[in-house]
């Protein structure tokens, strides 16, 4: 979706956005208003944040004016009405590292290599970056990436593999499905026999089950064994407290996602409870340039609502254009009456 | 209304539920490290506890959507709850719950 791909250099912008959720996305209208360019960095593979990862199908009913909208509703809007600035989205990449260049400009780095330049960062970041969930298995960290994976990214890396997955969810059950044809074996286990999972997902696991093409238990993995981040077993316990042995050398546990502050923490800010301190007037942290707006600040009065976001986003946005419009003056329009701001919106 | 609760170091400290409230604002109010990522919306999973010994039986049955939200929480045991969705009144009082790794 980025309309800048080219990696050969870092790409120039006027304001990087970390973080695609309400916050980021409205940020990206109020400084499109004033001519701002945005790039907007997200580690999800989809903007929205919280409202398309944890609630898509809840409905939120204080929005001013839209009695009624739902998660995954107001991102699209919202994608609706900044489609006029043509934002560059970069998801399924965390923003890793920050420097202050010579020139007084930011470079963001991204764990996939990526760099931008800009003179104002927007750190809108939520609760943080969306991560897996971890099982507290002891020892597991020597594993992930080897032999314990929470994504799939290759397909063919698992084929051959003994594999055994943990959940109970759409993600456990579709990587049943998709992975059964090519494994040596495919194990599932549950807590319960039962599952959040689509039901159409479902019944076709008990069909290859009964075809004893997967295996399915009502168990979980209470320890690993293996050398060197090579897993060949895990001990399962059933329901019944039993345990017992389990080769595999691919463990895949499914148990979604939760929000960490990753590598926000690295950036050298003052953080109070893992949230940034900012001001109310500009909404800008204790470094000049780098503001940070939506759940992720914190000040005196502060409540984690969308509206607040909103709200800091436009006054971010005209604190932002006075550092990368210096020579420039701020003009306060209306969208209703401007032609100005219209012809931006494309409207006009 | 009292709840007896274990943090993961297993160090035990009894709080102050609101009646009508949940098992969780009370944790998250009285400074517990218990996640609560949707705010008690039944969607994240982050608030599991384990509840102890004679209690599970007091409170009312589990909702099929908190039985759902429980496939996304780890280290799920037989006496698991998200306690978003405890809510205190009499029956619960002196209920004790221990948090859930994370
Ligand atoms: C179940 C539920 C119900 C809710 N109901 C309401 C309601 O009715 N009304 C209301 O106003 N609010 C509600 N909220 C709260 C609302 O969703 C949040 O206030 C809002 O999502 C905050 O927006 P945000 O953009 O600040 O952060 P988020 O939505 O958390 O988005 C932050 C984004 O930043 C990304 N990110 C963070 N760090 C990095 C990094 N280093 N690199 C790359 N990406 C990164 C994350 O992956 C995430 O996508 C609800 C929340 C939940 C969970
Ligand atoms: S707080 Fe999210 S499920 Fe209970």
């Amino acid at each position: 979706m980025s309309e800048q791909q080219d990696t050969s250099g870092p790409i120039e912008t006027d304001v990087v956005i970390i973080g695609a959720g309400p916050a980021g996305l409205f940020a990206v209208f109020e400084l499109g208003l004033l001519d701002l360019k945005c790039h907007l960095i997200d580690i999800l593979d989809r903007p929205g944040g919280q409202c398309t990862e944890l609630y898509p199908e809840k409905p939120i009913y204080d929005i001013p004016a839209l009695p009624i909208v739902t998660g995954q509703e107001l991102v699209d809007r919202l994608m609706e009405q900044i489609a006029p600035f043509k934002p560059g989205f970069h998801f399924g990449e965390m923003a890793n590292a920050l420097q202050r260049q010579a020139d007084g400009r930011w470079k963001l780095i991204t764990d996939t290599g990526k760099e931008f330049l800009a003179p104002v960062i927007v750190i809108a970041a939520g609760g943080g970056s969306f991560v897996p969930k971890r099982p507290p298995i002891p020892g597991i960290e020597a594993y992930e990436g080897t032999s314990v994976f929470y994504a799939v990214r290759k397909m063919d890396q698992f084929r051959g593999r003994d594999i055994l997955i943990a959940g109970g969810g759409d993600s456990a059950l579709d990587w049943t499905l998709n992975l059964a044809p090519i494994a040596k074996s495919l194990t599932l286990v549950h807590h319960r026999d039962g599952f959040r999972a689509a039901q159409h997902s479902v019944n076709q696991m008990r069909e290859l089950v009964d075809a004893g093409k997967v295996k399915f238990h009502v168990a979980s993995v209470k320890a690993l064994h293996g050398n060197n981040g090579q897993l060949e077993a895990v001990t399962l316990q059933g329901a019944d407290k039993s345990e017992w042995r389990h080769d595999t050398n691919a463990f895949l546990p499914f148990f979604g996602l939760t929000m960490k502050l990753g590598p926000i923490a690295e950036f050298g800010l003052n953080l109070h409870e893992n949230l940034i301190p900012v001001d109310t007037a500009k909404f800008e942290t204790s470094t000049p340039g780098l503001f940070a707006i939506g759940d992720i600040n914190t000040y005196a009065g502060k409540l984690k609502l969308i509206l607040s976001a909103f709200h800091e986003a436009a006054l971010v946005s005209q604190a932002a254009f006075r550092i990368a419009r210096p020579n420039e003056k701020l003009r306060f329009q209306y969208t209703t009456s401007s032609s100005n701001l219209q012809k931006k919106l494309g409207v006009a | 209304m009292k709840i007896i609760a274990t943090d993961r170091n297993g160090k035990t400290t009894e709080i102050e539920g609101n009646d009508g409230w949940t098992v969780m604002e009370a944790l998250r109010d009285a400074g517990l490290p218990i996640t609560a990522e949707c705010g008690g919306a039944c969607a994240c999973a982050t608030c599991h506890v384990y509840v102890e010994e004679g209690w599970l039986e007091k409170l009312p049955k589990q909702r099929d959507e908190e039985v759902d939200m429980l496939d996304m929480a780890v280290a799920v045991q037989d006496n698991s709850r998200l306690s978003c969705q405890i809510v205190c009144s009499d029956e619960t009082d002196g209920i004790q719950v221990t948090l859930a790794p994370e």
